[in-house]
């Protein structure tokens, strides 16, 4: 697992609550992971935060899943 | 229509000298102080550095961690209070009527720290407007009614009650007045307040409304003493679940006291000083008992308002003695703010939990730190100096006074059938 892998997981499981074991790259913020759409939008904030960036609102509506916010975050982190 | 009685079945607190009931009234009754130096941000260039803050406190002990960071700690404490009282409460869920229990609770201020820490976060970040999706819900003060209610499916009444430091006490009177006129069954009502925060103390001391004496933060707070130089802030809450007298009879519950009235006054006067002749005071009192259906010789203890200011107290005593008269040398008075603090809109929460916890044990907790004698202050008044008094308290009547000039006043009975 890369290293902003690792640091996406630790945030989610820090923001939802939820077990490391399930924050899969498939899982679904809102489906699997127990968000509701306040919480997504403070995950986003929280990558953002981390990762010293800056996600567009059309590119975060995107990023429903673990592994769409890794994709987007290796992608785009400098 | 008849009007119901209305009784407390459930008590829950958490203070600055006892996370729960049973050690927050031994407490009182023992004349613990809660103050000591803040811990809740650095204070170090404040004039005031100490409040009497909640100790030892676990949030995540009592509120999932991931639930605990969507609440202000004003709302937390509402949470901690509310699930002993309604734990102590012991109804059936299977057969409350959820449709027809409330919660009307009281803050004066609502989440001071989740707005302080959204702006200055904002401020440090170069100004970008990022706001995190949880700063509005967080923040409002009615946020713990909704929480609360949103916790234990109570369907009916649902509103904060914002009167500064009566805040609290006009909840109790709302829920008092619905019960009573069959609007509802059961009402977790009480209130809570998180405001030792930078804003909090800083916008206090700018009042010059806070004790600066740092030198001993736990003598600080001494109500009717010559030397009192301000309140000390304190931070907490209490739950009181009040009950329509039939509806709790039925399930057989534990009884501690009866709610027999209520009443509220303004000083219209000035936003922040008290009336000098404590006009609002005694208007309060007079309208407390007389809706409360019994004489002014009736009432045994009185919870003051006394925050440990130079010019609230003596008002508050002077109302005392021009509407009580010769009884108001009878019965007992004391502030307890001496040992908690001044929780603000918390205060008339925690202070009628100390009223009927009086009733139930037949003591009165003290005013302590007193050292030397105010001569404004009537030396005939039995102001329950330094230590607990026992004796009959049938009736105890409870006042609060805020900023604003609302002033409203809560009196409980013994229960008799």
């Amino acid at each position: 697992m890369s290293a902003i892998a690792e640091r996406v997981k630790q945030i989610i499981v820090e923001k939802l609550g939820v077990e490391e074991s399930e924050v899969t790259p498939e899982a679904n913020f809102q489906n699997d992971l127990g968000a509701d759409s306040l919480d997504t939008v403070e995950l986003i904030m929280e990558f953002e935060k981390e990762f010293n960036l800056s996600i567009p609102d059309d590119q975060a509506e995107n990023i429903g899943t673990v592994g769409q916010a890794v994709a987007y975050l290796e992608e785009n982190v400098k | 229509m008849s009007f119901k009685r209305v009784v407390i079945t459930g008590m829950g607190a958490l203070t600055p000298v006892g996370n729960d009931v049973p050690t927050f009234w031994s407490n009182l009754v023992a004349g613990v102080s809660g103050a000591a130096p803040i811990t809740r941000f650095d204070a170090e260039k404040f004039r005031t550095r100490f409040a009497c803050e909640v100790k030892g406190l676990d949030v995540t002990n009592y509120i999932p961690r991931q639930e605990a960071r969507k609440m202000d700690p004003f709302t937390q404490y509402a949470v901690i209070a509310a699930d002993e009282a309604m734990k102590d409460a012991g109804f059936d869920a299977d057969t409350l009527d959820l449709d027809k229990a409330g919660v009307i609770w009281g803050s004066g201020i609502g989440g001071l720290k989740t707005f302080e820490e959204e702006v200055m976060n904002y401020s440090e970040n170069g100004r970008t407007p990022r706001f995190n999706p949880f700063f509005i819900p967080k923040m409002i003060v009615d946020s713990a009614s909704g929480v609360l209610s949103i916790r234990y499916g109570f369907r009916g009444p649902n509103f904060i009650t914002v009167s500064a430091c009566a805040s609290a006490t006009n909840a109790l009177i709302d829920a008092f007045n619905y019960i009573k006129l069959g609007l509802m069954n059961v009402c977790i009502s009480g209130g809570s307040e998180a405001a030792v925060t930078i804003a909090g103390v800083g916008g206090f001391n700018a009042l010059k409304a806070l004790s600066e004496r740092n030198d001993s933060p736990e003598t600080a707070s001494r109500p009717y003493d010559k030397d009192r130089d301000g309140f000390v802030l304190g931070e907490g809450g209490a739950a009181i679940i009040l009950e329509e007298l039939e509806h709790a009879k039925a399930r057989g519950a534990k009884i501690y006291a009866e709610m027999i009235g209520a009443g509220m006054s303004s000083d219209a006067y000035h936003i922040t000083a008290p009336h000098p002749e404590g006009l609002g005071a005694f208007i309060v009192m007079k309208n407390a008992v007389e809706n409360a259906g019994i004489k002014p010789e009736d009432i045994d203890y009185i919870n003051t308002h006394g925050t440990s200011t130079p010019i609230g107290d003596p008002q508050e005593i002077k109302a005392i003695e021009k509407f009580f008269g010769e009884h108001a040398y009878d019965l007992n008075i004391s502030s307890t703010k001496s040992m908690t603090g001044h929780l603000l809109g918390g205060a008339g929460a925690i202070e009628a939990a100390a009223c009927i916890m009086a009733i139930k044990d037949q003591v009165v907790p003290p005013t302590i730190n007193h050292f030397t004698d105010d001569p404004e202050i009537n030396p005939r008044l039995k102001l329950t100096f330094n230590k607990a008094e026992k004796r009959r308290v049938n009736v105890a009547l409870s006042n609060t006074f805020g900023f604003g000039g609302h002033n409203a006043s809560v009196v409980f009975k013994k229960y008799e059938d």
